[in-house]
């Protein structure tokens, strides 16, 4: 944490703010010490006077030098907010966490205040109490503090509901350990720092706030003065007289900002930091395609990121009409990279090429000539190329009825009327048996379950006359039996338009069941390729052995470790020479760890097992 | 403060059950401000009339006084009378200038909400197509110089407090340039000003929150779905990242729009508007206790109808909310 906060003071804005705040600080220590005399010094004979050799600012009624008077007022400006602070947030824990202390009951009437106190701004809570307490600087700080609670409770109870549910929290609650001590010794170190970052920044408001209640008169009272009352005194002569009003004010502003941007700059500092280079599209050379029959051409297909790291290097493969096509591969080698790939949906800074990309015979990669063809393309792509995504929970807009986001494209692509392209969504609804499909239609998605979210999701690739749908671990987020019903769906699909499906998925199973051939990748290259009916038998890559070994069966040994491929997938970032896959091979040679192998008659390797070593696998078919 | 909801009638109606329980706790929330109100004028430490006349008053005065405001009954029976009053309109009387508090309410209420309207319709104009435009043209990582100079500059807007914001304005607008009036409320160009000083702030802060809730939006996985549909860019940014995003902006605008109703307190005593704030603050120096309990009671009210209107606007934008709650 230590080291975090010092990263934190080595960025720009960070230094800079941590600078101000510092100075500021100091002002406050050491300013009175210095300067009380020049300050209260009356000087009659220069009453109200504009900026001058002797007073930089200028002086105020009485004839006190305004400069000396902005810089000896920070001490109470700045510590009369700190304590307003300090109450604020021993008020807002306190009352933040009374529902982790208090168990049901009380934690719902502490709930319930600081969700009807939070409903208030605080200045109106600050004039509220401003009144009880008294007008003057400690009704003003007692006020502002009890003021800016409700605030620090609303975060306090967001931040400890959020650890609640840790682990090691749970832990605790069945080792027996106390609410209260639980609160001490097991949450609040939990959430300190997100507590200290808003504390920080709230004294920047609180700053700002009081000077606000001594400027209409409610704070510090005379002889005292602080920036807000010093304002409130000399607005009235802002006409003749304006460094008077302008130089407290500069003052809280600067003063204000060194909380604010040093809190700021912490909590980004300890957050993450998004990439911000920019990668420029290359556009290599279309060739048409050469298959009549080819659905999707993808040759030398490459993905990659600022970094620079390529995590697809170099796939190829054909997807034919009616044909299902299994990618498999552990997470990370590059295959629903692959799938945006294809699908266009690859966002910059992500940058793809390919020798050639064709859907349809029709290249999706390169310049075009014209601009209509833009519209050609979108349309080609709208009306037959269908994508199905992983998470059917997060895949369809929230805030729009599953039968409206269905015909939208329809309404865009075909032209469909707004009654036409919905009455063709409950159609495929229906097709993608989604039971009351009339009614459905006109639900949100919260109203939908995973499996029948998936199911929509595969309708509304079939709003238009798909050649190909490209699947993206469609099953992952449902449970078996449903996954069943989707991978059935998809089947039936295929038989009855002859529509050619693409399906990923980590399920080396999954694939066996419904696919017609199979692409394993490893590292962001095709390691294999083979057909689905030969992945019993004749996987000849080391890699697909190791997956299929790791698919557990009825034969499967319970009282046995379960398989596993040793060692962990590389990172993209750091490839190595040779094959991808040497380190964790164990027919690996020297050529492996110098020589990358090429896909050669549908294997990628230097040492193919041969087809009949082995008859142990089971494919996975149930 | 929520009701329990058990009838079959509320469960079938999700909207007839967010009207009962939304309705429910503006009325616990509107009790209980009725109540703090009340009690305000018996924390206060001493006697709040003596306090008001000064130590100089006659104590016939004094006692006099406590008897035409009731303060001599007992509490329970004050409160009762309190909200009688309260359910009649009377809001009792003021003790520095004798007329009806709710005379001089109607009197300066409306210029308080005529600037914290336009304040507001001012920020939402000019926050969320800033904020969306600056979210479209730095999403991924795009211009990073302007996105810098966006956010630090709406950081600074957003941290200078509406009133010193208001001094700024009249230095440089009305006595230096001469543009508009340094105070009062008037012709046009009065206006100008005042609405400035509460707007800037808010709408920077707004403009900042549309643009990283856009961004956010951008990265989710049904905007993905969206552009797989092939959409044009346009359909997809208005049709479904814009209500998606707007529903932070939207609350974030309400608590904003409270917040200026407050903030009004503030830029009334600097342009010397004849609103509210300025009633509030002079009635608070003067310890004139009825005439504060009315005018607090009238702020928190006036915040309560604008979050209770949020409300009702996000489950209109975002049918989940009305569900999530239950």
């Amino acid at each position: 944490m230590r080291t975090r906060w010092i990263a934190v003071l080595r960025t720009p804005v960070g230094a800079g703010a941590g600078l101000l705040l510092l100075g500021v600080l100091l002002l406050a220590v050491f300013a009175p010490v210095l300067w009380s005399h020049q300050a209260n010094a009356i000087d009659t004979d220069h009453l109200l006077q504009g900026s001058s050799a002797q007073h930089w600012l200028g002086t105020d009624n009485l004839g006190r030098d305004i400069f000396y008077r902005v810089l000896v007022a920070s001490r109470t400006s700045i510590l009369l907010a700190l304590l307003a602070t300090a109450i604020a947030v021993v008020t807002g824990l306190a009352l933040g966490s009374a529902p982790a202390i208090l168990g049901k009951r009380g934690g719902r009437a502490a709930i319930a205040v600081v969700n009807i106190a939070v409903a208030f701004p605080g200045l109106l809570l600050a004039l509220f109490f401003a009144v009880v307490f008294g007008v003057g600087a400690k009704g003003a700080v007692l006020a502002i503090g009890f003021a800016g609670a409700p605030s620090f409770a609303r975060l306090t109870q967001t931040l400890v509901a959020g650890v609640a549910e840790r682990d090691f929290i749970a832990a605790a609650r069945i080792a027996g350990v106390g609410r209260f001590r639980m609160l001490v010794r097991h949450i609040l170190p939990n959430i300190a720092e997100p507590l200290v970052v808003n504390a920080t920044i709230g004294a920047g408001g609180t700053l700002l706030a009081f000077a606000g209640l001594s400027f209409i008169g409610l704070g510090v009272q005379p002889p005292a003065y602080d920036w807000g009352r010093m304002l409130g005194e000399s607005l009235s002569g802002i006409y003749v007289h304006p460094a008077a009003a302008l130089a407290p004010g500069v003052a809280v502003v600067i003063a204000g900002l060194a909380f604010n941007l040093f809190g700021e700059a912490v909590a980004k500092g300890l957050g993450v930091q998004v990439p911000r280079a920019r990668w420029t599209s290359r556009t290599p050379e279309a060739v048409p395609a050469r298959d009549s029959d080819a659905v999707l051409v993808v040759e030398d297909l490459q993905v990659s990121f600022p970094g620079p790291v390529t995590p697809v290097r170099g796939v190829s493969f054909t997807i034919r009409k009616g044909e299902i096509v299994g990618l498999v591969g552990e997470s990370g080698s590059g295959k629903s990279l692959t799938a945006l790939a294809v699908a266009q949906l690859i966002e910059p800074p992500g940058q793809v090429t390919a020798a050639e990309l064709s859907f349809l015979g029709a290249p999706l990669l390169g310049r075009l000539p014209v601009r209509s063809t833009a519209a050609t393309r979108r349309r080609l792509l709208g009306t037959s190329f269908a994508m199905v995504f992983q998470d059917p929970m997060t895949s369809f807009n929230p805030t729009k009825r599953i039968g409206v986001q269905l015909a939208e494209g329809a309404r865009e692509h075909q032209g469909l009327s707004r009654r036409a392209a919905m009455n063709r969504a409950i159609d495929r609804l229906r097709a993608v048996r989604v039971p009351a499909a009339e009614r459905r239609a006109h639900q949100y998605p919260h109203e939908f379950s995973g499996g029948m979210r998936q199911r929509a999701m595969i309708g509304m690739g079939l709003m238009g006359t798909p050649a190909l749908i490209v699947a993206d671990e469609p099953t992952t987020a449902l449970d078996v039996t449903v996954q069943r019903q989707v991978l059935r769906l998809l089947e039936t699909i295929r038989s009855e338009d002859d529509v050619a499906v693409l399906l990923i998925s980590h399920d080396i199973s999954v694939v066996a069941e419904i696919c017609d051939r199979v692409l394993v990748m490893y590292a962001g290259r095709v390691v294999e390729d083979l057909p689905a009916t030969e992945l019993a038998t004749g996987a000849r890559h080391p890699y697909t052995r190791a997956l299929l070994a790791a698919v557990p069966d009825l034969d499967t040994a319970l009282d046995e470790p379960l398989a596993v491929i040793p060692g962990r997938p590389v990172d993209p970032a750091r490839l190595p020479d040779g094959c991808a896959f040497a380190a964790r091979c164990s027919f690996a040679s020297d050529r492996c760890r110098t020589e990358d192998p090429v896909l050669v008659d549908q294997v990628a390797c230097w040492h193919p097992q041969a087809q009949a070593e082995y008859s142990s696998f089971r494919t996975g078919q149930r | 403060m929520t009701t329990t909801v058990s009838a079959p009638v509320l469960t079938t109606h999700p909207w007839l059950a967010f009207a009962v329980r939304r309705l429910g706790r503006l009325a616990g929330s509107v009790l209980i401000l009725v109540s703090a109100a009340f009690l305000m004028i018996h924390l206060i430490p001493g006697d709040p009339v003596r306090g008001a006349l000064g130590p100089a008053a006659a104590q016939s005065l004094v006692d006099a006084q406590r008897a035409s405001l009731g303060l001599d009954n007992p509490l329970w029976q004050q409160y009762v009378d309190f909200l009688h009053h309260l359910v009649t309109g009377n809001l009792g009387t003021s003790i520095t200038t004798g007329l009806p508090v709710s005379d001089v309410i109607r009197d300066r209420l409306p210029a308080t909400v005529e600037l914290a309207v336009a304040a507001f319709l001012v920020a939402m104009l000019i926050a969320v197509p800033l904020g969306l435009a600056m979210g479209v043209l730095t999403r991924g990582g795009r211009r990073p110089r302007a996105e810098l100079g966006f956010t630090s500059t709406a950081v600074v807007l957003a941290a200078i407090p509406e009133f010193l914001l208001a001094v700024g304005l009249v230095y440089i607008f009305a006595v230096t340039l001469h543009w508009f009036p340094v105070a009062g409320r008037g012709s046009v160009a009065s206006y100008v000003l005042p609405v400035l000083s509460l707007a800037i702030g808010p709408a920077a802060v707004l403009a900042r929150i549309c643009r990283v809730e856009l961004l956010a939006v951008l990265q989710t996985d049904y905007l993905r779905t969206a552009r797989a549909k092939r959409l044009p860019a346009a359909a997809v940014y208005l049709r479904h990242a814009l209500p998606n995003a707007a529903t932070a902006t939207i609350t974030v605008g309400g608590l904003l729009l409270g917040g200026m109703v407050a903030g009004t307190v503030l830029v009334e005593n600097v342009f010397g508007w004849p609103g509210l704030g300025s009633t509030i603050v002079s009635s608070i120096i003067a310890k004139d206790y009825p005439l504060v309990q009315g005018v607090v009671l009238v702020y928190g009210v006036g915040v309560l109808l604008v979050n209770l209107a949020v409300d009702v606007i996000l489950a209109l934008l975002d049918p989940r909310s009305t569900i999530r709650e239950s």
